[in-house]
C-alpha cells in the first residue's frame, strides 16, 4: 500500500488504518511545530509594528542605523543585510537540493548539499554577530541624550549643535551649550540606551533578530546531526531520506521568517 | 522497525522526475533573488526618485508575500500536499495573522493620533 494508491474518498479517508493527510506522523508534527513557531514570530513582528506606529515620530529609520559593510568606508545602507539575505536564500536552495537528492536515494549528493547548507548557515550566523557588534559598538560620533531622555544627533564633529527628531532646524549657540552641559553623550546601543533613537528599537532588534539567529543556530546543529547520520548511512539502511526532508522544512521556515524580518525591520 | 510506517509515505521519485524538480528549484531561486534585488534597489533609490512612500511600502509587502508563497509552496512542498492538509496548516495561521495585524496596528495608530506623550523612560 503506497500513498499514491490510496483513495481520496472522504468517507473512507478518515476510517483509520492510514494517514488521512497522506503524510507521515513525523512530517505532520514538524508542520504543526512550524505553525506554532510562525505564531510566535508573527506576535513579535506585530508587537514591533504596534510600537513603531505608536511612536512614529521618534522611531529610528533602519536605513540610517545599519549602514556598515565589511572592509568598506562610508554609508552603504541595506547592502550588508541584502548580502545576508542572499546567503540565506542560497542555503535554502542547497537544502532543497539535498532533499531532492534524498528522494532519488543519492547519498553522495545529499552529503554535498547538506554540507553546503551547514556552511551557509554558519556564514549567516557569523554575519549576524558582526551586525550585532556594530550596532552595540555604535558610531564614532555617538549621540547626545538630553536631560529629559530625548536622543538627539550631532550636526558635526564639533559637537556644539544638534538636531532634535521632528524639528527642522538645528539647535545651536548658547541654547545648545546649556542643554549639552546637562545631557550625556552616548555611544552604541544596548537594552537601556540607543544612540540611534528610542531604546525600544534596540530591544526589538536584539529580541527579534536574536530569536531568529537562535533558530538559525539550532538549525545548523540539527542539520549537522542529520548530516552525520547521512554519512553513517542510517537513512540508506532505513530505505528513505525523510529525516532530511523534515530538517529541510525547518530550515526553509527559518529562511521564510528572515524574508519577513528583512522587510519589516530593514525595508519598511 | 517502522512503527509509524513512515516508509509508506516518504516521497520518492525517479532520476527522470528529479531533473524536472531540480529545474524548478533553480527557477524559483532566480525568482527569489530577483525579487530581493528589486526590493533592495527600490529601498536605495525611492527617495531620489521621489516615489510615494505608501506605494513603496505596499510594493515591499506584496513582494514579501510573493517570496513567502514560493518558499512555502515549492521549497517546503506544501503545494504538493493534499488539500485537507494545506487547509489545516494555512487557515488557522492566516485567520490569526490577519486579525492580529488589524487589531494591533489599528490601535497603535489611534493612540498615536490621540496621545502624543513621548516614551516614558
Amino acid at each position: 500500500m503506497s500513498a499514491s494508491t490510496e483513495t481520496l474518498d472522504n468517507k473512507k479517508v478518515w476510517g483509520g488504518g492510514h494517514s488521512p493527510f497522506g503524510i507521515s506522523y513525523g512530517k505532520m508534527m514538524m508542520w504543526f511545530f512550524l505553525v506554532s513557531d510562525a505564531f510566535t514570530f508573527t506576535g513579535f513582528l506585530i508587537a514591533y509594528g504596534y510600537m513603531r506606529h505608536r511612536f512614529e515620530e521618534v522611531w529610528p529609520v533602519a536605513e540610517d542605523v545599519f549602514t556598515h559593510f565589511p572592509f568598506m568606508h562610508g554609508d552603504h545602507p541595506l547592502l550588508y543585510v541584502a548580502l545576508m539575505t542572499f546567503i540565506l536564500i542560497m542555503s535554502s536552495v542547497t537544502m532543497v537540493l539535498a532533499v531532492e537528492a534524498g528522494q532519488r536515494m543519492k547519498k553522495d549528493k545529499v552529503i554535498l548539499w547538506m554540507a553546503l547548507t551547514i556552511v551557509g548557515g554558519l556564514i549567516f550566523v557569523g554575519s549576524q554577530a558582526w551586525e550585532w557588534g556594530h550596532f552595540i559598538h555604535g558610531t564614532e560620533l555617538g549621540a547626545l541624550q538630553l536631560a529629559d531622555g530625548t536622543i538627539v544627533q550631532w550636526v558635526d564633529e564639533a559637537k556644539n549643535a544638534f538636531m532634535i527628531p521632528g524639528v527642522a532646524d538645528a539647535i545651536t549657540g548658547s541654547e545648545a551649550a546649556a542643554m549639552i552641559a546637562q545631557g550625556t553623550e552616548i555611544y552604541g546601543a544596548n537594552l537601556t540606551v540607543n544612540e540611534y533613537g528610542v531604546p525600544l528599537f534596540a530591544n526589538f532588534f536584539f529580541f527579534i533578530t536574536g530569536f531568529h539567529g537562535f533558530h538559525v543556530f539550532s538549525g545548523v546543529i540539527i542539520n549537522f546531526i542529520i548530516f552525520v547520520n547521512v554519512l553513517k548511512g542510517t537513512y540508506e539502511k532505513r530505505g528513505h531520506y525523510e529525516m532530511v526532508e523534515k530538517v529541510g522544512l525547518y530550515w526553509h521556515f527559518v529562511d521564510l521568517v528572515w524574508v519577513f524580518v528583512f522587510t519589516f525591520f530593514y525595508l519598511v | 522497525m517502522d512503527f509509524d510506517r513512515t516508509a509508506e509515505y516518504a516521497h520518492k521519485h525517479s532520476e527522470e522526475a528529479g531533473k524536472k524538480v531540480r529545474k524548478m528549484i533553480w527557477v524559483i531561486f532566480w525568482v527569489l533573488l530577483a525579487v530581493t534585488a528589486v526590493e533592495v534597489t527600490i529601498g536605495l533609490v525611492w527617495q531620489d526618485l521621489g516615489l510615494n512612500w505608501s506605494l513603496v511600502k505596499w510594493t515591499f509587502i506584496i513582494l514579501t508575500l510573493v517570496k513567502a508563497y514560493y518558499i512555502v509552496a515549492s521549497y517546503m512542498h506544501l503545494g504538493g500536499e493534499r488539500k485537507n492538509f494545506k487547509m489545516v496548516v494555512l487557515i488557522p495561521f492566516i485567520v490569526f495573522a490577519i486579525y492580529a495585524i488589524f487589531i494591533f496596528l489599528f490601535e497603535a495608530m489611534h493612540l498615536n493620533l490621540t496621545d502624543l506623550m513621548p516614551l516614558a523612560e
